[in-house]
């Protein structure tokens, strides 16, 4: 198990130093030596998953390491779709390397199981967790286009088109990307949320409890919904979006990791260490 | 071996008053192929003539008899003095023209480094000089290998990638903005040369629709006429900001056409797409403030300009990754003409003969137990006499000039039927 998941994190490292010598040399074979890098760690990291979920008979989500893990296996596989859909290959300079870290990260924690609850075994607990990771993942990247895109937009107004100008792609290729990850993202954040009430509900006995993650989780989904809904009405598009999404990518690493360090609730123990 | 010799003059030796008095129409460079290939000392030939360049190509036995010979007659052909344009004149022998066809062909030699034309023309010439039948072996083989040193020379460095013209540049811009300029409306405001290049360029990359407005009516009808497009008022601009995408700016307005307050006013019945300013006139029309607001992109005159110089010395540094490119091939085209010598041929020959045979005799005696030690030194020693046998006449004829002048035809066809070079 331990071997599969260094293996991973070494493919994801790889694959950052492909995507990293793509962005200066622009040699198309690095390009997909970096993807195919990616890919082999995703389905490396399945194997590891699915292994850890049949050994625990649930999710592998107790503690911050198979949290992390998950998180990571998310941004990954959601980035390998995007990428095949809108080929942006530029993008992988931001994805991979945050995998990469995200993996490292997770192997630096201790694994002491927490409190082993019977909680985990219902559907709407997977498809909570899954949604949830999953969207999470499509936001992330969703931030990443719009760092991109603001990058480009820069280069453009001030006319001085140094090094990535050539390298990004369109304003319009980084716009339109950038939606879809919201579009999908939020999607996947609101299925998250409603199976969460339900699953709280039938363990807990209530929807809501003022948990200080279901509050940052709903302060996240408002900032998201704010977004999309001015994207749909007015047209909101380029550099104020792309400024939103970045922002939301923040405050969802506050939902993810601040609110564990400084608040205490139920949803504490899946990211303790 | 046989000389390949080029003697010329381009955009670099000689102003073009002189290249015009040289330059050669498909008609007349048909008949000066005929005329040079005429001369028993010139086996092989092709002219290529271009706005910046008149050449000759020529394979010829004795290049210090046919030098002086094609130099009289291009000032014979062109009626002027040879005195007047010879200083302009290079003339380049064997590695050294192979390397200049080469790095022509790949644009290298180019006035604009990287232009694409230049291959185009070179092509057509080599098809006339086949057409006219004057181009040989040598010549067939080395303008084939110029066409894929110059597609390697483009795919493999960046020598073509960047704009080197105020259209292209904005044409690569819009993409940068709006990805593709497909179904992109575009608004020309005036006219002028310039402008209505951008527009054209426009419509080669499949824009939707062009609108035209002019200070005159009728001028922008006409304009519009061209560009398969719809004429507007000049008050209607601000309205007409709603639609299009693209706008080419270049009136003699002392003012400019389109304030901030137009663009802001419209940013929001746009729903905020993208708008893209291209403003070539001087003074300008375009309010630069513009570029401040979200959304909107203003490049002027001075922009586009120094976007050009950028990509020139960008191409300038391509160029010398093309150079390697072409010194390699240089290389692998010398040891291809020195391998046409009749010496390495013969030798190649009867290696790939001796072989085959000492193969076969050594695959049937090995099966055969009863033979002696005496037996089977005999077999062995058939071996040399069997290939010198057999490639008796072979030798003889290329030895001897095959028969009809050119021996390099025969040389190169018997490494093809033998497959000498693998």
């Amino acid at each position: 198990m331990q071997t599969i998941l260094v293996s991973t994190t070494i493919l994801y490292l790889l694959s950052t130093v492909g995507y990293f010598l793509y962005l200066f040399l622009q040699r198309e074979v690095l390009h997909r030596t970096g993807y195919f890098l990616l890919l082999a760690g995703v389905l490396l990291h399945t194997v590891a998953l699915v292994k850890g979920t049949v050994a625990a008979g649930h999710l592998p989500v107790k503690n911050l390491h198979e949290t992390l893990s998950l998180a990571g296996w998310a941004l990954a596989g959601v980035f390998l779709l995007i990428q095949s859909r809108y080929r942006i290959k530029i993008l992988g300079i931001y994805a991979a390397p945050l995998v990469a870290l995200v993996m490292v990260f997770a192997s630096q924690i201790p694994r002491a199981t927490a409190v082993s609850e019977n909680i985990f075994g219902s559907a709407w607990f997977v498809i909570h967790i899954l949604s949830v990771f999953i969207g999470e993942a499509a936001l992330a990247l969703a931030g990443g286009v719009g760092l991109l895109y603001l990058i480009q937009e820069r280069a453009i107004k001030r006319k001085k088109r140094g090094f990535f100008f050539r390298r990004l792609p369109s304003l319009d290729l980084l716009d339109t990307t950038g939606y879809a990850c919201l579009v999908v993202g939020f999607t996947l954040l609101t299925v998250g949320l409603v199976t969460g009430f339900v699953y709280a509900k039938a363990v807990w006995g209530r929807f809501w409890s003022w948990d200080p993650k279901e509050v940052w989780s709903g302060i996240t989904w408002l900032l998201y919904a704010v977004l999309l809904h001015e994207r749909l009405t007015v047209g909101w598009r380029g550099r104020r979006a792309a400024i939103m999404a970045i922002v939301g990518v923040a405050v969802l690493l506050f939902t993810f990791f601040g609110v564990n360090f400084l608040f205490t609730g139920h949803h504490g123990q899946f990211t303790r260490w | 071996m046989a000389d390949i010799v080029l003697i010329g003059l381009n955009h670099k030796t000689a102003p073009v008053e002189l290249r015009e008095c040289i330059a050669f129409n498909p008609e007349q460079t048909a008949e000066a192929l005929d005329g040079l290939h005429q001369s028993p000392q010139i086996s092989e030939v092709m002219v290529i003539s271009t706005c910046n360049r008149v050449e000759v190509l020529l394979v010829a036995d004795d290049s210090g008899i046919c030098v002086p010979l094609v130099k009289q007659f291009l000032a014979n052909f062109n009626r002027v003095s040879l005195g007047e344009f010879e200083p302009s004149l290079y003339v380049l022998q064997n590695d050294e023209a192979v390397r200049h066809v080469f790095r022509v062909a790949a644009s290298l030699d180019s006035l604009m480094v990287g232009e694409p034309q230049i291959l185009g023309q070179i092509k057509e010439a080599y098809r006339l000089a086949t057409r006219k039948k004057t181009a040989g072996v040598i010549l067939n083989r080395l303008l084939h290998r110029s066409f894929s040193v110059a597609k390697r020379v483009r795919s493999e460095t960046g020598i073509g990638d960047h704009a080197v013209s105020i259209s292209y540049a904005a044409i690569a811009l819009g993409r940068k903005i709006f990805g593709t300029l497909e179904g992109k409306k575009g608004l020309l405001l005036g006219a002028g040369e310039m402008a209505e290049l951008a527009v054209e360029h426009l419509i080669s990359h499949r824009i939707g629709q062009v609108l035209v407005a002019n200070r005159t009516f009728e001028r922008g009808m006409a304009l519009a006429e061209r560009f398969g497009g719809r004429a507007l008022r000049f008050e209607e601009i601000g309205d007409c900001l709603k639609e299009t995408d693209i706008i080419i700016s270049s009136t003699g307005a002392s003012d400019y056409v389109v304030t901030r307050d137009m663009v802001k006013a419209v940013m929001r019945s746009r729903r905020n797409r993208p708008l893209f300013f291209i403003d070539i006139a001087v003074p300008r029309d375009i309010d630069p403030a513009i570029n401040r607001l979200t959304n909107a992109y203003v490049y002027d005159i001075d922009d586009l300009k120094e976007i050009i110089e950028e990509n020139i010395e960008d191409r300038q540094r391509e160029a010398v990754a093309g150079e390697r490119i072409v010194d390699e091939a240089v290389i692998r085209f010398r040891q291809w003409r020195e391998s046409l010598d009749v010496v390495p041929t013969i030798v190649a020959l009867r290696k790939k003969m001796e072989g085959i045979v000492t193969e076969e005799i050594e695959r049937t005696v090995g099966g055969l137990n009863h033979l002696s030690d005496n037996d089977r030194t005999a077999f062995k020693r058939m071996i040399p006499s069997l290939v010198n046998k057999m490639l008796h006449d072979p030798t003889l004829f290329l030895k001897g000039d095959g028969g009809h002048g050119d021996r390099a035809v025969y040389l190169d066809m018997t490494r093809k039927l033998f497959r000498l070079d693998e």
